[in-house]
């Protein structure tokens, strides 16, 4: 039996007819984006948690004399300039020559910013004549003009001057510990009681506006109120006049401790104890210090207020401010979205029209987040804020109060951009329940809107709770629109406080992606802030994964409930 | 055996075997036609299902029994672009005149579908929705019901440790059961079954009309099946449908020893379907 092969197993062994390359081609694509990903997570997660981790503070002597301390933050190859080349001694320059033209150099954080004019200084490694770690270099961080670093010679205790001998180190500790207690405190009276105050003097003369914008100021009732108010702002002056007493005292209590600090170069420096935030010996630390000083930096990030133009301190008001938006985008968004949704899919009649319908909500999804910032700006903060602001807070103009951008306008914004995906899959969840189910409902004697709501939401929740994930995710991250609805550098007090009504939605705030945006390329000084924006990264990556986590679980509780032993 | 004559599809009349006694018919449906958009599913269906019984609508694939099924509770209504002429009279009144209140039509048509559809909830709220969207909240009434149903079902002693679990968790048998026990909670006149066995293995199958059985005699039952067997066996009454017209109807015992058509006696035996 001989035959010639067929044309049928022929083109069988065909290259484009077996899978293999085509598999071979998914998989590289795969696996080229997880390198992505986890590339870029471990990049920004290296970064971020390096960052709080006390380094060793190094002294350099050059060869021309000068004396250089500072942490070493990073090296790189340049080119040497043919003038610098020509100035070095024959030694360096062979050397240089003999690497092609080029040297290596170390940034160095010198810090003392109020002495150099500068935080970093380049320094060139041939140069460099010698290098040593002396034990009696701290680098203290202080509440203003950077850290510095050098030496700690004397605490000054109400004129009595401790040096060397005297000052241990835990007499320093307890008495910066009293001093930090000593700025809260003043921190507290000035911001918070004193705060209170005004905020409450405010109160009674917007009160006494609003009485003579309706009735007039001689009216019988705005004479009564002046009045009354009267008595009142006294009581109110004479308590802040006692708050500044206290205040003022505890000021002056204050500057009898002081510290005196040297720099590597001689220069002396005198510092209230209370301006100093956190104070250790780089080169003297042992491990547990070491990790001791990281906690409390994290700490400090964690729970604190941003200092010195955001580039230290913490990221409180931004954490807070951006999870305020995002629970506010969520809660404004999901009614909406769902309601469209069901109208759409349920009561619509499937047509030309609604195809069209469904075509603008998909391509709403493609616009320029920048396009609704505007929009929300000029929509709701200008023409639905001044509206309210004219009818419900006529006392309080021209300044406005909903009338520019707030927490309130930013996230109605963010769910007038996130819509299109909630819309989009609660369609597909609600296509995506079973025609069965609802016939089964029906036939029971259950409306449309009971089948609607016993068995076709219920069964849908699942998929509606990952569109609002996916829109959660994408509001989270956005700061192009945030800008022009209400977010700001540093804003002067969180949308939370103890005032009534105490979430204050017309204020502006702060939010960890503009946050970024802030310390990186905005900020006085853009080397300092470099690891910031690693920190703050990394948090808001953390921030989002931690509340889609949390939807996450939600969603999954809803799915174990209708999915039970489906066979 | 004598020969026996095609249909005329042009020109069909329906043959009823001739029937003493019965209990006495319920539902008239008169000359009763449907299109879906402009193809026409059924054509001048003209039968009386009587009071009781259990009526077998049988035919091959695409005959247009499920639609005539559908078509009693208005189950079609769903479809878009849908249209009817005929009458279907219930109680001396069209089910298919504008005052009709189709809701409340539903409830007196319980229906037990092709494929086991319980709720996703448990067990005890599959049964009672009919009573929670008539907004039912005694609790009495509510477990009077559901042991009452379950029960009707046949399904009780296997459930009534588990009320509050998941219905999916049941198996296939078990889930049609509980489709029968929520379709007899609301307490109709009707139980409409558009294949209830057919993704049932064999033994659920024979749970199945040994509770069609049961419930003979309370509930008028109509029902759809592919099962010629099933038919024999649990039917009182047997229409024939082919191509959207009803080729023969009368009871069960004399269409499937005298048939009259060589249509429906190929298909009763097997030799087409």
């Amino acid at each position: 039996m001989s035959s010639t092969p067929s044309k049928r197993y022929v083109t069988g062994a065909d290259l484009s007819s077996r899978g293999e390359p085509y598999l071979w081609s998914m998989g590289g694509a795969l696996a080229l984006g997880l390198i992505m990903i986890f590339g870029f997570l471990a990049l920004v997660a290296w970064n971020g948690f390096v960052t709080f981790y006390p380094k060793p503070v190094e002294v350099l002597r050059l060869k021309d004399g000068t004396l250089v301390a500072g942490e070493p933050t990073r090296s790189e190859m340049y080119r040497l300039p043919k003038t610098e080349l020509d100035s070095l001694d024959e030694q360096a320059r062979k050397s240089v020559q003999e690497n092609k033209g080029f040297g290596l150099r170390t940034l160095y954080r010198t810090g003392n910013f109020d002495l150099y004019n500068e935080d970093f200084v380049w320094v060139s490694e041939f140069k460099v004549a010698e290098r040593t770690e002396p034990k009696n270099m701290y680098f203290v961080e202080r509440t203003e003009w950077g850290p510095f670093i050098g030496s700690l010679e004397a605490l000054m205790v109400k004129g009595e001057k401790l040096t060397a001998g005297l000052l241990t180190p835990d007499r320093l500790s307890e008495e910066h510990r009293k001093a930090v207690e000593r700025r809260e405190r003043v921190k507290g009276i000035e911001r918070d009681e004193m705060g209170a105050i005004n905020y409450e003097l405010d109160r009674e003369r917007l009160a006494l506006r609003r009485i003579s914008l309706d009735k007039g100021k001689d009216s019988p009732e705005y004479r009564d109120e002046e009045k009354r108010q009267d008595g009142r702002a006294k009581q109110l002056q004479t308590r802040y006049g006692l708050l500044q007493k206290e205040a003022e005292s505890i000021k002056r209590e204050d500057a009898l401790y002081s510290v005196v600090l040297k720099d590597i170069r001689g220069t002396e420096k005198t510092l209230a104890l209370s301006q100093i935030v956190r104070f250790y010996p780089a080169n003297d630390l042992t491990f547990f210090q070491k990790v001791k000083v990281y906690v409390s930096r994290w700490f400090e990030f964690l729970t604190a207020e941003p200092r010195e133009a955001n580039t230290e301190g913490g990221v409180l008001p931004a954490i807070f401010g951006t999870f305020v938006m995002t629970v506010l985008l969520a809660v404004a968004v999901a009614p909406f979205g769902i309601m469209a949704a069901l109208y759409l899919r349920e009561y619509a009649k499937q047509g030309r029209l609604v195809s069209l319908v469904r075509i603008c909500v998909n391509n709403l999804a493609g616009v320029p987040s920048i396009v609704y910032g505007v929009f929300g700006l000029g929509f709701f903060a200008y023409i639905l804020g001044g509206t309210l602001d004219q009818v419900f807070f006529p006392e309080r103009l021209p300044n406005p109060t909903f009338g520019s951008g707030g927490l309130f306008w930013a996230s109605l914004t963010l769910a007038m951009l996130t819509v299109p995906v909630v819309i989009v899959s609660t369609e597909e969840a609600l296509a995506a329940v079973p025609q069965s189910m609802r016939e089964g409902s029906l036939a029971c004697g259950a409306s449309k809107w009971q089948t609607i709501k016993n068995i076709v939401l219920p069964k849908a929740m699942p998929g509606i709770m990952t569109g609002l994930i996916l829109a959660m995710a994408r509001g989270a991250g956005e700061v192009a629109p945030l800008m022009l609805v209400g977010v700001v550098k540093i804003a002067p007090s969180l949308p939370l406080d103890d005032l009534f009504p105490f979430l204050h939605l017309e204020r502006s705030f702060m939010h960890l992606g503009f946050h970024i945006y802030d310390v990186g390329f905005q900020s006085r000084n853009s080397e300092a802030g470099k690891p910031m924006v690693f920190v703050t990264t990394l948090l808001l990556i953390g921030l989002v994964a931690v509340m889609n986590a949390t939807a996450i679980y939600i969603r999954n509780r809803l799915k174990r409930k209708y999915y039970v032993g489906h066979f | 055996m004598e020969a026996k004559a095609h249909v005329d599809l042009d020109n069909t009349e329906t043959i009823y075997h001739p029937k003493e006694g019965g209990g006495g018919s319920i539902l008239d449906i008169e000359r009763f036609c449907l299109w879906y958009g402009r193809a026409q599913a059924l054509f001048n269906n003209t039968l009386n299902i009587e009071r009781g019984l259990v009526t077998a609508l049988i035919g091959p694939s695409g005959c247009g029994k499920s639609t005539l099924l559908r078509s009693l509770n208005r189950m079609n209504d769903l479809i878009a672009g849908l249209s009817v002429s005929g009458t279907i009279v219930f109680e001396g009144k069209n089910i298919y005149d504008p005052d009709v209140d189709v809701i409340g039509l539903r409830k007196r048509m319980g229906m037990v579908f092709q494929k086991p559809n319980p709720f996703p909830m448990s067990i005890a709220d599959n049964v009672t929705y009919p009573l929670k969207v008539d907004h039912v909240t005694d609790r009495r009434v509510l477990k009077e019901t559901l042991e009452g149903a379950l029960k009707g079902a046949a399904l009780w002693d296997e459930v009534k440790d588990r009320l509050k679990d998941n219905a999916l968790g049941l198996s296939g048998g078990q889930q049609q059961r509980l489709c029968i026990a929520r379709a007899i909670a609301a307490d109709p006149d009707f139980l409409l079954m558009d294949e209830p066995c057919s993704a049932l293995d064999p033994l659920a199958t024979t749970k199945i009309e040994d509770l069609i059985n049961e419930l003979r005699g309370r509930y008028t039952i109509i029902i759809v099946t592919h099962n010629m067997q099933q038919a024999a066996r649990v039917s009182d009454n047997t229409a024939f449908l082919y191509l959207g017209r009803l080729i023969e109807y009368g009871e069960t015992n004399a269409i499937f020893t005298r048939p009259r058509l060589k249509q429906t006696e190929d298909y009763i035996t097997g030799r087409f379907g």
